[in-house]
């Protein structure tokens, strides 16, 4: 992924205090118009401040650069260690975790603007919270599960070499974020759920139908799955920008999942075709 | 298969991490249906944070001479003796099987060549017995039980409420019957009835300020189920991890492995010395871990290390550039060392400090981690004969666990109101050992669960016919809240420059200064007096955002009032308890004292004076007797006298060591310290 060097944190002196200024792209609703609004914030270099700390001074003192006193600035956000994929939006236009865009780095010269953007292919809830329950209504359409027999203590389960662990460890840390759907052409905005299941599932569900399918249990329900991947809106609508393997905060290769499953949909249809299951 | 459908009777499960999701599970796999309530989507909780693994007796362990029983004597050593002992008894050796039931839903464990699970070493351990998953087995393990839930509400037993906040239980003759909730997007607020209410949403870390754990970490959850009636057990029981990276918005965690390699913990001589490290001289440079500890170092145990830390920053004021932090330095070592022996933990530091630690020492501070204590639960005991293998270090014959499908297990003082995971005191005792957390959490899902669905099949009220009028009083009474909250923001016209962000950082300074890592009766009392200052002020505060969509600011006001709460709780039953056990460590009484002591606290809410009310209850014990927790600890004074020794274990015909096992030389043979989870 993408990520700005230290090397301008590296020549701050620490503790030196400066102001940085956010320019936050704002929304009090779903329908209601965007409007800009800017924050200055007290840095002080070598202290680990973030979108998120300068967020949460803005909330304390909710004043813009006008001197008018408005409303805290909405985000989502969780453990703000990159791992639970709450607080992604789009950050001096590259759609990113926040917690982990540190304004050392982003903003070390006294003055600099850093731009926030809440992501633009969910619909907005307010301000930078997005609401991203389409990516969960695919993980539910593609059978994103191991069909375990129950919850009763059966036994150990199936034995499994170290490589193909490795593989499957990495497309299991997607945090369902979103970064890869923001980066993707062929990905679009869609408000009406009833239109999701026709529309391109994105690249984080193709690594997901992959995840599955290369566990043994997992792979028990993989027709289903080539079968929704299949469909408008499977794998093949990808464009093949590879923008979201650029933009994956967990360096998960999501164009090896593309290629893996673009083949075994083609294989699933041929056999289909021939065998009519 | 086809199982029992309880149509008309549901359950209600409030929190998404792995003790909500694994109670889902359970619940939804005995027919009963499940309304789950999250603040954030449930794939999102703090569950995914938890780093190092879980623990579990396993094969290659147990033909090394492990046991379960074994793990249950390490818990129960660990927490200081403070834990009900068959609830550990049964955790421990439900364990195994937990693991099996993890691996065949598809958790990436690591492998062996074999193809076999992966084992690591952990602290509070000499046996290998900790699961991994790379470096985010939390994360892993959440996943598994997130998409066992996604497969039960594709199926309809599961019906989410993410973006929902809990308000309060609804207790109607004494029993829950229901909760009150409020949608964090358009602000409505309504009631949901249920025979059961299961709380399942972790600690209270907020408290604090910054701490290692999420955001929505507040123990808002609990303290509206304490404010209700429920009882809260050991609050004063907070883990301290004592290297954390401290950040702007919150901490994070700095593997102990960095110490192990190597690195040095030092502070600049001279107060206030604001140089680059790189140019403060060695002479010039207060290394006083190993100062002051010439035999361990920087290797001394994490609860020491913490409290050393503390003291140079907190009582002398020697914290680089005035603050709370200290320099733990690696720069001395080899990049390509450091690369090869600590590339991923480092790579950690420099994403979220913005500074290479192979080139400049990494600043650390000891940051709170884990809510040992929580919401008082009960359980019932079960005598049964001891089993050959897991128990063969045991040295008897019967022992006691808990009854499984009991309807009261981990049930609150409140019937129908159960507390799961890190949320509720059991387990723990007085600290936690690293990679038990998940296991806890994921043991109380399923294990309680089935208490649960026992008691919303048998035992629950019949909760459809409770009057609507009970539910629509709730809603009311939290509408209530709101509008006054709200309503007071929009009257009066004098600048609002006090509000609930300001009062939550004052909140978590003064607890993390008072009561932490070192208490004492003098400081704590002050502390108890600031949280009245701050509940005077917070009962005059006024919103920042009085809007009715997505008010975060209403929901973080009305947290702020709940932690203000659990905080006196934590404060007063720390001044109360006077003596040192785990994490509970008061300078102005050392020692521990089993006399007084070795026993619960239960905090309860008086809603006369909006005050807590102190009382202990005894530990249900039965399984092992108290040793002194030493950890090897070569200075360390056993009390021979007063220590019991350790029940006479049986013969290991499997065990490759010989580990003596009797007296002080069974404490020698301890690591140095426990590990709390990284």
């Amino acid at each position: 992924m993408v990520r700005e060097s230290n090397a301008n944190a590296m020549q701050l002196t620490p503790g030196a205090k400066r102001t940085v200024r956010l320019k936050i792209k704002r929304c009090d609703g779903p329908g209601k118009p965007s409007y800009w609004q800017s924050f200055d914030v007290k840095v002080a270099a070598g202290e680990g401040a973030n979108i998120i700390s300068a967020l949460q001074d803005i909330a304390a003192n909710p004043v813009t650069v006008d001197g008018q006193r408005t409303t805290p600035v909405v985000w989502d956000s969780g453990c703000l260690e990159e791992v639970c994929g709450s607080c992604t939006m789009v950050v001096n236009g590259h759609v990113r975790q926040s917690c982990s865009a540190l304004l050392d780095n982003l903003a070390p010269v006294d003055g600099d603007v850093v731009t926030l953007e809440p992501m633009s292919k969910f619909p907005v809830n307010r301000d930078l919270f997005v609401d991203r329950e389409r990516m969960f209504a695919t993980l539910r359409r593609l059978n994103a599960w191991v069909p375990i027999d129950g919850l009763y203590d059966l036994g150990k389960g199936p034995t499994e070499d170290p490589d193909t662990q490795q593989e499957r460890y990495v497309l299991s840390t997607c945090m369902t974020c979103g970064c890869c759907l923001e980066a993707c052409p062929q990905y679009e905005k869609e408000t009406d759920p009833a239109k999701w299941d026709e529309s391109f599932v994105g690249a984080f569900a193709i690594g997901q139908a992959d995840l599955f399918n290369t566990h043994e249990t997992g792979g028990r329900l993989k027709q289903k799955r080539l079968d929704e991947l299949s469909r408008r809106g499977g794998v093949s609508d990808c464009g093949n920008s590879q923008n979201c393997v650029k933009v994956c905060p967990k360096e998960i290769p999501l164009t090896k999942s593309i290629a893996k499953m673009g083949r075994a949909v083609t294989v699933h249809q041929i056999k289909k075709f021939f065998t009519g299951k | 298969m086809p199982m029992p459908q309880h149509h008309d009777k549901r359950a209600i499960v409030v929190g998404g991490g792995l003790a909500g999701l694994a109670a889902c599970v359970r619940l939804a796999e005995q027919g009963v249906p499940v309304d789950l309530f999250s603040m954030v989507p449930v794939k999102r909780s703090h569950s995914v944070c938890a780093q190092g693994g879980i623990n579990a007796c396993n094969d290659i362990a147990r033909q090394q001479g492990y046991s379960e029983w074994e793990h249950m004597d390490e818990t129960l050593y660990g927490g200081d003796y403070l834990a009900d002992q068959p609830p550990v008894y049964e955790m421990t050796h439900w364990a195994p099987r937990i693991i099996d039931l993890l691996d065949r839903s598809g958790v990436p464990f690591n492998r062996t060549m074999e193809g076999m699970l992966d084992l690591r070493l952990f602290g509070g351990s000499l046996y290998k017995r900790t699961h991994f998953s790379g470096a985010t087995t939390g994360q892993q393990l959440m996943y598994a039980l997130d998409e066992q839930v996604r497969r039960a509400e594709a199926e309809g037993q599961v019906t989410k409420y993410e973006f929902w906040e809990f308000l309060s239980p609804i207790i109607e003759d004494g029993a829950c019957v229901g909760i009150v909730a409020q949608d964090l997007r358009t602000m409505q607020i309504r009631s949901f009835r249920a025979q059961a209410v299961a709380i399942a949403t972790g600690g209270c870390g907020l408290v604090f300020g910054k701490s290692t754990n999420s955001v929505m970490c507040t123990g808002g959850a609990a303290a509206r189920c304490y404010r209700h009636g429920a009882w809260y057990g050991n609050p004063e029981f907070i883990q301290v991890h004592p290297t954390a990276i401290p950040g702007a918005d919150k901490c994070r965690l700095m593997s102990e492995s960095a110490r192990g390699e190597g690195g040095r913990v030092w502070v600049p001589r001279r107060q206030g010395d604001v140089r680059d490290p790189r140019q403060i001289p060695e002479s010039e440079r207060w290394y006083f871990l190993e100062e002051k500890y010439p035999k361990y170092g920087n290797l001394v145990p994490r609860d020491i290390a913490s409290r050393e830390i503390f003291d140079v920053c907190v009582n002398q004021g020697m914290g680089v550039a005035g603050e709370n932090q200290v320099y733990l330095d690696l720069t001395h070592k080899p990049k390509e060392e450091l690369d090869r022996k600590l590339g991923g933990i480092l790579e950690i530091y420099e994403k979220f400090a913005g500074e290479d630690p192979r080139v400049l020492p990494m600043k650390i501070f000891p940051a709170v981690h884990y809510s040992m204590g929580g919401l008082w639960t009960t359980f019932t005991p079960e005598e049964r004969a001891a089993d050959p293998i897991a128990d063969r270090a045991a040295g008897r014959d019967r022992v006691i666990g808990m009854r499984y499908g009991a309807p009261n297990t981990m049930m609150t003082n409140i019937p129908g109101l159960y507390a799961l995971g890190e949320v509720n005191f059991a387990y723990h005792g007085a600290t936690r050992l690293g990679a038990n957390a998940l296991l806890s959490c994921i043991f109380d899902g399923l294990f309680a669960g089935m208490g649960i669905a026992n008691y919303v099949a048998d035992e629950a009220p019949d909760v459809g016919a409770t009057h609507q009028s009970v539910f629509d009083d709730a809603v009311k009474r939290e509408e209530a809240l709101v509008d006054r909250l709200v309503g007071e923001s929009r009257s009066g016209e004098s600048d609002a420059t006090d509000n609930a962000y300001k009062i939550a950082r004052e909140l978590g300074v003064e607890m993390t200064a008072a009561s932490t890592v070192v208490k004492t009766g003098p400081r704590l009392r002050q502390c108890l007096e600031k949280i009245d200052e701050l509940k005077a002020r917070y009962a005059k505060i006024r919103l920042v955002d009085s809007g009715m969509w997505t008010n975060q600011n209403l929901s973080f006001t009305r947290n702020v009032g709940d932690m203000l709460v659990i905080a006196e709780a934590i404060a007063l039953a720390g001044e109360r308890r006077e003596e040192s056990r785990g994490s509970h460590y008061r300078t102005d009484f050392e020692e521990r004292d089993d006399e007084r002591f070795m026993k619960t606290t239960v905090a309860r809410f008086n809603p006369e004076t909006a005050r807590p009310e102190i009382e202990y209850r005894d530990i249900v014990v039965g399984l092992v007797k108290p040793r002194a927790r030493t950890y090897g600890k070569v200075e360390a004074t056993v009390p021979e006298a007063n220590a019991d020794k350790t029940p006479p274990t049986g013969e290991n015909p499997y065990s490759d060591r010989s580990v003596p096992r009797e007296g002080t030389s069974d404490e020698a043979k301890r690591p140095p310290t426990p590990t709390p989870s990284s």
